[in-house]
């Protein structure tokens, strides 16, 4: 059983590859995407506790873009922004937009963990609350 | 070289500004004097001129008058009246009562006898028939001789005249006083160098000269040289210098009246002038070359000062152009480093996941393929320093202002660095002031300044040191001093100090950025950062930040 879903979102293929597999190796479900439209694709699909998305990507949609249709596409889950340093006002931005945190490019595994638990407690607290507050209203017909 | 420049410079400009002023004066100096002079030389010419034939004509009116008294007597008279002694010597007495100046009186018959003879010598009954003259008078009727000693052995000479009486023809003869007429002619001369004398035809002195020559010696004078009227020449006199001389033909006897002057005497008027106009064009240069010298030494020590307040300014702004140039630079390979290091990082955090796999934790040289990727893993982390640095001097952001107070900030950056300190037995010291005005400025970015230079004076010292931090105010700047007592930099890296990647410390130990970016921040504030270092005695790091007072809420 994983422990949750993450979706990585990268130019960069070797980057993502590897990520995954890194991820996945901890038992968690983590999938890759080297565009913002694959990105929106697997989300129309399916479920992600975790989005993990670079901020700058060249050609197509950017960060900010594909972020602002994430949030339309499944608003509950938590996006950990990926950034260079010369990208960390987009990073400002993209948090008003509703992204959980962001994290300065290169990072270690190690450091990148935490942020990724976090982001999923608030994610599945959130679930809680909605889950509880459907109990509550199913019990109020009742 | 740069010195001898300036000299150059000095030098020309003194030069240019000395001939300027200076040759128009001495040449206006020359030329008033050389003008001044001929004018004067002209008028003393004048004056010569003047005196000689004003003194020509006063012994022309003399011998005229004597002629004329001569004349009146033989023509008033009979001969036997003037060949009566004691008629003659009443008539002698009362031509000399009236200043006759005759010494004496003779009558002379037609046979050039002389019949009567008034006057001191013994001169009766001599015969003139043979002299010269006798002829003369008989056939001119007029006679003056030139000066000549005679039978009295005397110089002097005479006048004659012709009488007809009937069919009787005699001839009146007188001496003239030489005392006299020599007086009237030496009256001319004045001063002390002045000569008045008369000289016949032949050059020879009719009257005694008063310097060289005695009367009717013959005088070096070329009569010939003296044309109608009066003539003035100059000639060199051996000893005497230059002589003028003016001369003037009488009318009666060819005799020559001569005055003479030497130029010196009449020119010391002029010397005078001369040597006044020399003091004061010698003052003058004197004062405008002093004035020019001084002035122009004034002039190029300005003008050296200024270039170098304005070399140093360029060498300045050139320096940080450079480092400018150099942070710009750095930031892009930065950049192009960053991106393949991202893959590199998760590729080694990969290949540590997979050596966890169970058939692998077999193979023999696991421990091996550990130890290798955690210093690989090692390495990339300094990788990601340096890069990290770099990216963020690149996107450094122009400072945030908030409110700061030096003194706590500096008292956080020493908490940070105090153990480390105390391990290597290094004492801090601060003497901070206490009445520092909060400024508006971003605190972070100082503290990482001060973080920079106090763990560099650490790393300096390395062990048992001291060091001192001071912070102090001044009218636009607060002041902080961070001084060590370690080995200090060598002259030859002073200039690197702010570059980036200049670094004294083991590559373990730093990247060479620190001091570059604490340079960019204090730039970029409005403040500076310096240093002073002595090899041996240690390096003091000054940082001076621009009070900007926060505004008030």
């Amino acid at each position: 059983m994983e422990l949750f879903s993450i979706l990585v979102v990268d130019d960069e293929e070797d980057f993502v590859e590897t990520l995954v597999n890194r991820l996945k190796k901890r038992t968690i479900d983590a999938v890759g995407a080297l565009n913002g439209e694959d990105a929106l694709e697997l989300m129309g699909k399916r479920e992600f506790d975790v989005v993990i998305l670079d901020i700058k990507m060249p050609g197509g949609m950017d960060g900010i873009e594909t972020l602002r249709e994430m949030k339309k596409v499944q608003p509950l889950s938590e996006v950990i922004l990926l950034t260079g340093h010369a990208s960390v006002e987009s990073s400002i931005e993209g948090m008003k937009l509703g992204a959980f945190d962001y994290v300065l490019k290169p990072i270690k595994l190690e450091e990148l963990f935490p942020k990724v638990a976090q982001a999923f407690e608030k994610k599945d607290s959130h679930n809680q609350k909605i889950r509880s507050a459907k109990i509550k209203e199913s019990l109020r017909y009742w | 070289m740069k010195t001898s420049l300036y000299i150059n410079l000095q030098r020309k400009i003194i030069l240019i500004v000395l001939v300027v002023s200076l040759a128009p004066l001495i040449l206006l100096g020359g030329i008033i004097y050389y003008q001044f002079a001929g004018m004067y030389k002209d008028k003393i010419e004048e004056q010569i001129r003047y005196r000689a034939k004003a003194q020509a004509e006063a012994v022309d009116v003399f011998l005229k008058e004597r002629i004329t008294l001569l004349n009146t007597v033989a023509c008033t008279h009979t001969f036997s009246e003037l060949t009566d002694e004691k008629r003659l010597s009443e008539i002698f007495s009362v031509m000399n009562s009236k200043g006759g100046a005759f010494v004496d009186l003779g009558i002379i018959n037609n046979n050039g006898q002389q019949v009567a003879y008034m006057g001191p010598y013994d001169l009766s009954g001599l015969n003139y028939y043979q002299q010269p003259w006798f002829g003369e008078v008989v056939s001119k009727g007029i006679y003056i001789s030139d000066v000549y000693f005679g039978y009295r052995q005397l110089p002097h000479f005479i006048i004659a005249v012709l009488r007809q009486e009937n069919r009787n023809t005699w001839i009146m003869r007188a001496t003239i006083d030489p005392d006299v007429f020599g007086a009237i002619v030496r009256s001319a001369q004045v001063g002390k160098t002045s000569d008045a004398y008369i000289v016949n035809e032949a050059g020879v002195y009719q009257t005694q000269p008063r310097f060289d020559g005695k009367i009717l010696s013959k005088s070096h004078l070329d009569t010939a040289l003296f044309g109608r009227g009066a003539t003035v020449f100059e000639l060199k006199n051996g000893q005497k210098g230059e002589v003028l001389y003016a001369g003037y033909w009488l009318k009666t006897p060819r005799w020559l009246l001569v005055i003479s002057q030497e130029v010196a005497e009449e020119m010391s008027g002029l010397l005078v002038t001369r040597n006044v106009e020399i003091i004061i064009i010698v003052l003058g240069l004197l004062a405008i070359i002093m004035t020019t010298v001084f002035m122009t030494r004034l002039f190029v020590s300005r003008l050296r000062e200024a270039d170098n307040k304005i070399n140093a300014m360029n060498a300045q702004l050139m320096h940080s152009d450079k480092l400018a140039a150099l942070g710009k630079m750095g930031a892009s390979v930065a950049h192009e480093i960053n991106n393949p290091l991202v893959v590199v990082m998760q590729k080694i955090g990969w290949m540590e996941d997979l050596l966890e796999e169970e058939d692998l934790q077999k193979t023999k040289n696991l421990e091996e393929y550990k130890t290798t990727i955690s210093k690989i893993d090692h390495h990339l982390e300094r990788i990601r320093k340096v890069v990290h640095n770099m990216l963020g001097y690149a996107r450094r952001m122009e400072p945030r202002f908030e409110e700061v107070d030096i003194n706590e900030t500096l008292d956080q950056t020493i908490d940070l660095l105090e153990n480390y300190a105390v391990i290597n037995n290094i004492n801090i010291q601060t003497d901070l002031s206490s009445s520092l005005p909060i400024i508006a400025n971003d605190q972070a970015q100082l503290q990482q300044v001060f973080l920079n230079l106090i763990s560099n004076a650490i790393d300096a010292i390395s062990k048992d040191g001291l060091i001192d931090i001071e912070s102090r105010s001044t009218d636009s700047h607060i002041v902080v001093t961070i001084s060590d007592d370690g080995p200090g930099i060598s002259k030859d890296k002073q200039s690197k100090v702010f570059e980036p990647f200049f670094t004294t410390k083991d590559t373990e130990k730093g990247t060479g950025l620190g001091l570059w970016i604490s340079y960019d921040i204090m730039e970029k504030m409005g403040g500076t950062i310096m240093f002073e270092s002595k090899e041996g005695v240690g390096s003091t790091f000054t940082v001076k930040v621009p009070i900007v007072l926060p505004e008030k809420k």
